[in-house]
C-alpha cells in the first residue's frame, strides 16, 4: 500500500503539524460563556433575567449605602443630613452599637471581658475543632475554659471558678482513692455509704409517696372525671411507693456495700455525695477564705444584665455543649433493649421535637418557676438555658440515634465477642464510630439552635433582637430605622453561622475515611 | 425533697437569685438590691438610655422604694417585662415590685392575686390619628383599622367600646410599642390606640408629632399603679406608703431642694412625722426614720418627678388634669400620715 | 447493647430458678436489666411527685389552682382574621380554635409554596447555567444562616413601609393603581377579588370539581393505555378541554351563577374581596422564602444522589433535559428528599408560632397570646397550645409517612 502511495502522491508530509489553536467560539471566554451562560434558548433567556435582576439589585442598593449617614444622634438628624435622600443611616450603629452586641445593661467598662472571653472562645475551640493538627494536651485549656469564662462574663471572685474546678478534680480521684483502700476499710466504707444511701433513699420515697398521697387525694376531692383519672394515676403510684420503699433501701444499702469488693457502685455513689457536699457546702466558703487571702474579683453582673448578641452566643455555646452529652444519653436510652428506658427516652424525644421552641421558653418564663420549690428562685437566664438544652438534646439525640443505626451490626457483635460489656462497648466502639458519622447532623442543630436564639426575644429578653425591637426601635432616637439595625444584626449571624457550616463540611472531609 | 441536688449545684453555681419567701423586705435588704418589673419600653415612662441607665416616671417610684428600702436610689435591677410575663415575674417572684403602668382591675386584683399599692398615674385609653384623616370623633372610625399594642386590658376596651358602638373595625395587635408605632406612621393602620399617656409619649418622638392627633374621647379608666404579691401586707405597706410619701411630699411643699432645710424640725407636725423628725412611723415599717426622706431624696416629690419625666416642660408634654393633687382639682389624695 | 438482650431472652424460658440469691439482681445479666428498670420507674415517680407537689405547693402559696372554666367565658377580644364565625362575645375556647385554623391556613401556604421554591431554587443550583446556580447558592445561602424571626420582622416591616397606604388610591390622579382593577397591593395587605355565589352555583362548583377530576381519570386512563396497548394518547389538549369546556358551559347555561367582587375603596378601607393581611403575608413569604432555602438543600442533595449513569443513559435513549429531570431523576430523588421534606413542613407549623412576632392571630397569639393575659391562666393555656403543636406535629408525620411508605422503592 504504501508503495502505490509513494508513487502516487507528489507529497508526503514528513513532520507533524503543530497542533493549532481551537477555533475562536471553542476557546477561553467565548467557550465558557457560551457553555455556561448561553447553551441554549431557556438558558440565554435565565442569564438574561439573572443579569438584569443583579444590575437592578445594584443600582437600588449601592445609593443607600453610598449615600449613608454617620455620626448623628437620632433618625431625626439622619434625615435631615440625608436631605430626603432615601439612604442609609448608619448612626444607630455608631451610636448603639455597643447594646446591640453586649445588651443594654452591660456596664460599658467591662466589655473588655466579653470580649476576652469570645476571642479565648476561639483559642480554646482550636483543640476540639481541629483535633488532627494540635496537641492533645492543649485540651486541658479547653477544658478550664468554661470556668474561666464563667468568670470573666459574670465577674465575682475567680476564686469560685477555681474552688469549683479543684473540688471536680478531686471527685475524679475519689474512686481511685477507694480503690486503693484496703479491702476491709473499703467493706466499712461500703457499710457506712450503703446504709445512708439505703435511708437516704428509703426517706425520699417515703416523702415522695406521702406527696403522692396527698395528691391523689387532692385530685379525688376535686372530683370529675380528670379529678377521678388523676386520683387513681396518684393513689396507684403512692400504693407502688408504699411497697417498695422498705425493700428499695434494704436493697440499695445491700447493693452498695456487696459492690465494695468491685467499687463501681461504691465509688459512684461515694463520688455524687462527695460532689454534692462539696459544691454546696465546701466551695462558697472556700473560695471565700481564698479571697480574703489573696483577692482576685471582678465586678459582678447580674444575669439579666447579659443581652444583645452576646447572649446569644452564650445561650448557644453553652446549650449546645450542655446539649451534647445529655443527647448521647437519650439517643442510647431510645436505641436501648430495655423497654421501660426506651419508652421514657422516646416520649420525651417525640414531645419536645413536637412543640415549637417557643412554647418551651413560654415555659421557661411563666411556668416552670411553679415547678421549682416554693423558696427557690432560679434566674430567667438559667430556666432558658434549661429549656433550650433539653430542646437541643431532643435534636442531637435523633441525629445521633441516626449515626447509630448507621453502624454495621457486626460492630456491635464484634465488641460482644471481644467480652466487652455494654459500657465499655459503647465507650471504646459504638459512640466514637457513631459521633464520627453524626458530626454533620449535629453541627445542624448547632447552627439551627444558634439561630433559634433570637427566640428569647419574644419573652422579653434583650438579646441581639430583643435589643433592637425593644429599647433601641422604642427609643426617642432611633423610632422608626429598621434595614440598618436588623441588617447589622442578621449580617452578624450570617457571618457566624456560614462560618460554622464551612466548617463542618471541612471537617465532613477530613472525617472521610471511607476509600473513594 | 425541698433542696435537690440540681438545685444545690446551681445555688453554688451563683446564677440562683435570692429566695422569694414571705418576707420580702428582709429578702431585699439581704440581696441589697431591689429588682423592680418595668415595660420594655415607653418613653418618659419607663426606658433605658443611651448608657443602658432606665429612666422615667414608673422607674422612679422603683428608685424611691429603694431608697427608703435600701439607702440607695440606684440599688434597683431593673427586669423588663411585657405583658405577658409581667405577672408571673411577680407571682413567682422574680421580682418585688411591678411598676409598669399595670391597670388596676377588680380581676387582677381578686382573681390573679395582687395587691396594688395605690395609684401613681389615673389614664384613660384613648385613640390618635394623622391629623389629615379628617376625624374628629372616635365614632367616625367605623371600618377604620386599628393598630393595638397587646397583652394589656386596651383590647378588651376597644372591643366593648366598638361593639356599645355598634361599628366595626379591623384590629391589628402588636407585640411591641415600637412596632405599633411604626405600622402606624407607616399608614399600616388608620388608628393608635393606648393609654393617653403613652400616646402623648410616643407622639412626642414622631417625626412631625403636629400631624397626629389624640381624639377627645377616653373609653376606660386606668388607673396605673405599682403592685405587688399577695400576701405579705408588710411589703405592700412599704411599698403603698413611698408612694404615699411622694404624694404628701408635693401636697405639703416638701421637695428635694427644701428637704434638707424641712428635716431639721418645722411648725407643721404632718411635715415632722413625714420626715421622721417626730414620731416613729418609719419604725412601724420596720425601716429606720429617714425613710421618706431618702424616697422623696431620690427623684424629688410627685410633682418633680412628674414635672421632670412627663411634664409639661419635656417633650412628653403632658398636663397634669387628673393627677393634679387633690387641692389643685385633681385625683391625688394621700392618705395623712399620723 | 446486645448483651443484655440476649441474655434475657435465654431468661425467658421459666421463672425464677432454684438459688436465687439477692445478689444476682445486680451481677446476673438474666436480672440486671430488670433491676434498672425498676431503679428507672421509681426514680421517674419521684421526680413526678416532686414537680406536682412543687406546683401544688406554690399555687397554694400564690392563691391559686388549675381551672379549665375560662375557656368557656366570653374572650372579650377581636380577631381579624375569621376563618369561622367569631366576636368578642365568643369564647376563649373558640378563640383559641379560630387561632388554630389561622396556624393550618398560614402552615399550609408555607409549606406549598416553600416546596415551590425549594425544588426550583434546588434543581437551577445544579443548573449548567453558571450565573443562575451562582444566584441560587447566594439565595440558600443567605436565608440558611440568618434567624427566621429576623427574616419576619424584616420583611413585615419593609412591606409596611414600602407599599402604599389604601388612602394614595384614593383621589382623582391616585399616587397608586390598583393592578388590573382587581387587586390592591397595599400597606395592609393584599386585596384580591373573591367569588359571590349566585342561585345555581353550588351545581356550577360541583361541575368545576368534577372536571378536575375528570383530567386525572383521562391521564390515568391514558397511562393504563400507553403501558398496556402501548398506544399514545394526546395529553395536552384534551386535558385542558376537560378542564375549561364543562365549567363554561355550565357557567352560561346555568345563567352566571358566579360572580367577581372586587374591592373597593370605601371609608378608610377597601371593602369587599379576599383581604390578605400584612402579618400573614409576612410570616406566610418568610417562612417560605426560609425553609425553601432548606428545601433546596434537601432537593439538591437528593438530585445528587442519582447516580450520573441514570442521566446519561436518559440521554442516551434520546430524551430532552427537561424531560430526564421529570421522568427520571425527579422521581428517584423524590425518595431521598421526602424524608427531610416531612421535617421540614413540621418546622414550617412549628416555626409558625413566630406569629407573635407581627401580630398575626394564630395560636400562639390566641390561646398563647390574649387569652394568656387576660385570664392569667398560664399553665392551662400553654399545656393546651403544647398539645394542639404536638397533634398537628404528630399528624403531619403520620400523613407524610403513609405517603413515603408510598413511594418507598419496591425491592423485590
Amino acid at each position: 500500500m504504501s508503495d502505490t502511495h509513494s508513487e502516487s502522491v507528489g507529497f508526503v508530509r514528513k513532520t507533524f503539524i503543530e497542533p493549532a489553536p481551537p477555533p475562536a467560539r471553542e476557546a477561553g471566554a467565548v467557550k465558557w460563556l457560551r457553555e455556561n451562560l448561553f447553551s441554549g434558548v431557556v438558558n440565554s433567556a435565565l442569564t438574561i433575567l439573572s443579569i438584569i435582576f443583579i444590575v437592578w439589585i445594584a443600582v437600588s442598593v449601592y445609593p443607600w449605602f453610598a449615600n449613608a449617614a454617620y455620626g448623628t444622634s437620632s433618625l431625626a438628624e439622619c434625615r435631615e443630613v440625608l436631605e430626603g435622600v432615601n439612604a442609609a443611616c448608619f448612626s444607630v450603629l455608631q451610636e448603639r452599637g455597643n447594646q446591640m452586641l453586649f445588651g443594654i445593661a452591660y456596664p460599658s467598662e467591662q466589655y473588655w471581658r466579653p470580649l476576652l472571653a469570645f476571642v479565648l472562645l476561639f483559642v480554646c475551640a482550636v483543640p476540639v475543632l481541629f483535633s488532627q493538627y494540635v496537641p492533645r494536651q492543649t485540651l486541658i485549656g479547653t477544658a478550664l475554659y468554661p470556668f474561666f469564662a464563667y468568670w470573666l462574663i459574670w465577674g465575682g471572685t475567680l476564686w469560685l471558678s477555681i474552688a469549683i474546678l479543684g473540688l471536680l478534680i478531686a471527685a475524679y480521684f475519689v474512686p481511685k482513692v477507694i480503690a486503693g483502700l484496703p479491702d476491709g476499710a473499703r467493706s466499712g466504707l461500703g457499710l457506712v455509704v450503703g446504709g445512708a444511701t439505703g435511708l437516704l433513699l428509703a426517706y425520699w420515697l417515703a416523702v415522695g409517696g406521702l406527696n403522692l398521697w396527698g395528691l391523689a387525694s387532692g385530685f379525688a376531692e376535686g372530683g370529675g372525671t380528670g379529678g377521678m383519672i388523676g386520683a387513681v394515676l396518684f393513689y396507684a403510684m403512692a400504693a407502688f411507693v408504699a411497697v417498695t420503699f422498705i425493700p428499695m433501701g434494704i436493697f440499695t444499702a445491700y447493693a452498695v456495700w456487696q459492690s465494695a469488693e468491685r467499687g463501681l457502685l461504691l465509688s459512684t455513689v461515694t463520688t455524687i455525695a462527695f460532689l454534692f457536699v462539696a459544691l454546696n457546702f465546701v466551695a462558697g466558703p472556700l473560695a471565700g477564705v481564698l479571697n480574703g487571702i489573696v483577692p482576685i474579683e471582678l465586678e459582678a453582673v447580674a444575669s439579666r444584665d447579659l443581652g444583645g448578641f452576646m447572649l446569644n452566643m452564650i445561650l448557644g455555646t453553652v446549650c449546645v455543649s450542655l446539649s451534647i452529652p445529655l443527647g448521647i444519653l437519650l439517643a442510647l436510652g431510645r436505641q436501648s433493649s430495655l423497654p421501660f428506658i426506651k419508652g421514657v427516652c422516646v416520649v420525651f424525644i417525640e414531645f419536645i421535637r413536637g412543640v415549637p421552641l417557643i412554647t418551651l421558653l413560654f415555659v421557661a418564663n411563666v411556668v416552670l418557676a411553679y415547678f421549682f420549690p416554693p423558696e427557690s428562685n432560679i434566674d430567667l437566664v438559667l430556666r432558658v438555658i434549661i429549656m433550650i438544652t433539653m430542646f437541643a438534646a431532643a435534636y442531637i439525640a435523633e441525629v445521633i440515634r441516626g449515626g447509630l443505626a448507621a453502624l454495621p451490626r457486626g460492630q456491635y457483635e464484634a465488641a460482644d465477642s471481644l467480652g466487652l460489656d455494654y459500657g465499655q462497648a459503647t465507650r471504646l466502639i459504638i459512640l466514637p464510630q457513631a459521633l464520627k458519622i453524626s458530626i454533620p447532623g449535629i453541627v445542624n442543630v448547632a447552627v439551627g439552635l444558634f439561630k433559634d436564639t433570637t427566640l428569647v426575644s419574644v419573652i422579653s429578653m434583650f438579646d441581639l433582637v430583643g435589643a433592637i425591637r425593644g429599647p433601641i426601635l422604642g427609643s426617642a432616637d432611633w423610632a422608626g430605622i429598621y434595614w440598618e439595625a436588623f441588617g447589622f444584626a442578621a449580617l452578624l449571624f450570617f457571618v457566624v453561622c456560614y462560618g460554622i457550616s464551612q466548617y463542618s463540611q471541612w471537617l465532613e472531609r477530613e472525617l472521610a475515611t471511607d476509600h473513594r | 425533697m425541698k433542696k435537690s441536688v440540681i438545685l444545690g449545684a446551681l445555688t453554688v453555681a451563683g446564677m440562683a437569685a435570692g429566695a422569694a419567701s414571705a418576707a420580702t423586705l428582709d429578702d431585699v435588704q439581704a440581696r441589697g438590691t431591689l429588682n423592680c418589673g418595668v415595660t420594655t419600653g415607653v418613653p418618659g415612662f419607663a426606658e433605658p438610655d443611651a448608657d443602658g441607665v432606665w429612666q422615667g416616671f414608673d422607674v422612679a417610684v422603683c428608685r424611691a422604694v429603694a431608697a427608703a428600702v435600701l439607702g440607695d436610689p440606684t440599688a434597683v435591677e431593673f427586669v423588663p417585662t411585657t405583658g405577658k410575663t409581667r405577672f408571673t415575674a411577680l407571682a413567682s417572684g422574680e421580682i418585688d415590685m411591678l411598676a409598669r403602668n399595670t391597670t388596676w382591675t377588680f380581676s387582677r386584683d381578686v382573681d390573679l392575686k395582687f395587691e396594688f399599692t395605690g395609684v401613681n398615674y389615673y389614664d384613660g385609653q384613648g385613640f390618635m390619628v394623622p391629623a389629615d384623616l379628617g376625624v374628629t370623633s372616635a365614632a367616625d372610625l367605623d371600618g377604620a383599622t386599628v393598630c393595638i399594642q397587646t397583652g394589656t386590658t386596651t383590647e378588651l376596651n376597644l372591643a366593648d367600646f366598638f361593639r356599645s358602638n355598634n361599628i366595626s373595625y379591623e384590629p391589628v395587635p402588636i407585640e411591641t410599642g415600637s412596632e405599633a408605632v411604626q405600622l402606624f406612621l407607616a399608614g399600616s393602620c388608620d388608628v393608635y390606640t393606648t393609654d393617653r399617656s403613652a400616646l402623648a409619649a410616643q407622639r412626642a418622638n414622631f417625626p412631625t408629632p403636629s400631624d397626629y392627633i389624640v381624639l377627645p374621647e377616653v373609653v376606660s379608666k386606668e388607673p396605673l399603679g405599682p403592685l405587688v404579691r399577695h400576701g405579705d401586707n408588710d411589703w405592700g405597706d412599704i411599698v403603698r406608703w413611698t408612694l404615699n410619701a411622694l404624694i404628701t411630699a408635693e401636697e405639703l411643699g416638701v421637695t428635694s431642694e427644701n428637704i434638707e432645710e424641712l428635716a431639721a424640725g418645722t411648725d407643721n407636725p404632718e411635715v415632722n412625722r413625714l420626715l421622721g423628725s417626730e414620731g416613729t412611723l418609719g419604725e412601724m415599717l420596720g425601716l429606720d426614720g429617714q425613710w421618706a426622706m431618702r424616697a422623696i431624696m431620690a427623684e424629688g416629690n410627685y410633682g418633680e418627678i412628674f414635672d421632670n419625666n412627663i411634664g409639661e416642660a419635656t417633650n412628653i408634654g403632658l398636663a397634669r388634669g387628673l393627677n393634679a393633687q387633690w387641692t389643685d382639682g385633681g385625683l391625688l389624695y394621700s392618705p395623712p400620715f399620723r | 447493647m446486645s448483651t443484655i438482650s440476649e441474655e434475657r431472652l435465654d431468661s425467658g424460658h421459666g421463672g425464677a430458678p432454684s438459688g436465687f440469691k439477692l445478689g444476682m439482681l445486680l451481677n446476673d445479666t438474666r436480672y440486671r436489666s430488670y433491676t434498672f428498670q425498676f431503679i428507672a420507674l421509681v426514680l421517674l415517680i419521684l421526680s413526678i411527685s416532686y414537680l406536682v407537689s412543687n406546683l401544688i405547693a406554690n399555687l397554694e402559696e400564690a392563691g391559686l389552682n388549675i381551672s379549665w372554666a375560662f375557656l368557656a367565658e366570653p374572650a372579650g377580644y377581636d380577631i381579624n382574621q375569621r376563618p369561622i364565625e367569631y366576636d368578642s362575645q365568643s369564647t376563649h375556647a373558640r378563640a383559641s380554635i379560630v387561632g388554630a385554623i389561622n396556624t393550618l391556613i398560614v402552615a399550609f401556604l408555607a409549606c406549598v409554596t416553600a416546596t415551590i421554591l425549594g425544588v426550583v431554587a434546588g434543581v437551577l443550583r445544579l443548573s449548567n447555567n453558571w450565573i443562575v446556580a451562582r444566584l441560587m447558592s447566594v439565595y440558600v445561602e443567605a436565608f440558611r444562616n440568618v434567624p427566621v424571626l429576623i427574616w419576619i420582622l424584616i420583611i413585615f416591616l419593609a412591606m409596611s413601609n414600602a407599599f402604599p397606604q389604601p388612602r394614595a388610591f384614593r383621589g382623582e390622579a391616585p399616587d397608586a393603581e390598583m393592578w388590573l382593577g382587581l387587586f390592591a397591593f397595599t400597606n395592609r395587605g393584599v386585596y384580591a377579588p373573591s367569588f359571590i355565589n349566585g342561585a345555581g352555583s353550588t351545581i356550577f362548583w360541583i361541575v368545576c370539581v368534577l372536571s378536575i377530576v375528570g383530567v386525572f381519570a383521562y391521564r390515568r386512563y391514558a397511562k393504563k393505555l400507553l403501558y398496556d396497548t402501548g398506544r399514545l394518547l394526546p395529553m395536552g389538549w384534551p386535558s385542558l378541554a376537560i378542564l375549561i369546556v364543562p365549567p363554561v358551559l355550565a357557567f352560561f347555561l346555568l345563567g352566571s351563577p358566579v360572580s367577581l367582587e372586587t374591592p373597593e375603596l370605601r371609608g378608610f378601607n377597601f371593602q369587599g374581596g379576599v383581604h390578605l393581611r400584612l402579618s400573614l403575608i409576612a410570616l406566610w413569604f418568610a417562612l417560605a422564602i426560609y425553609t425553601g432555602a432548606f428545601i433546596a438543600e434537601n432537593v439538591r442533595a437528593g438530585i445528587m444522589a442519582i447516580s450520573k449513569g441514570q442521566t446519561e443513559a436518559a440521554g442516551a435513549l434520546g430524551l430532552r433535559p427537561g424531560r430526564i429531570m421529570n421522568l427520571v431523576i425527579l422521581p428517584q430523588a423524590l425518595r431521598v428528599i421526602i424524608p427531610p421534606l416531612i421535617s421540614q413542613y413540621l418546622n414550617i407549623t412549628k416555626n409558625s408560632s413566630l406569629a407573635i412576632a407581627v401580630g398575626y392571630m394564630d395560636i400562639t397569639g390566641t390561646l398563647g397570646g390574649i387569652t394568656l393575659n387576660q385570664t392569667g391562666r398560664a399553665i392551662e393555656a400553654i399545656l393546651l397550645l403544647m398539645l394542639f403543636y404536638l397533634l398537628v406535629s404528630l399528624a403531619i408525620s403520620a400523613i407524610m409517612n403513609v405517603y413515603n411508605n408510598s413511594v418507598k422503592l419496591k425491592e423485590r
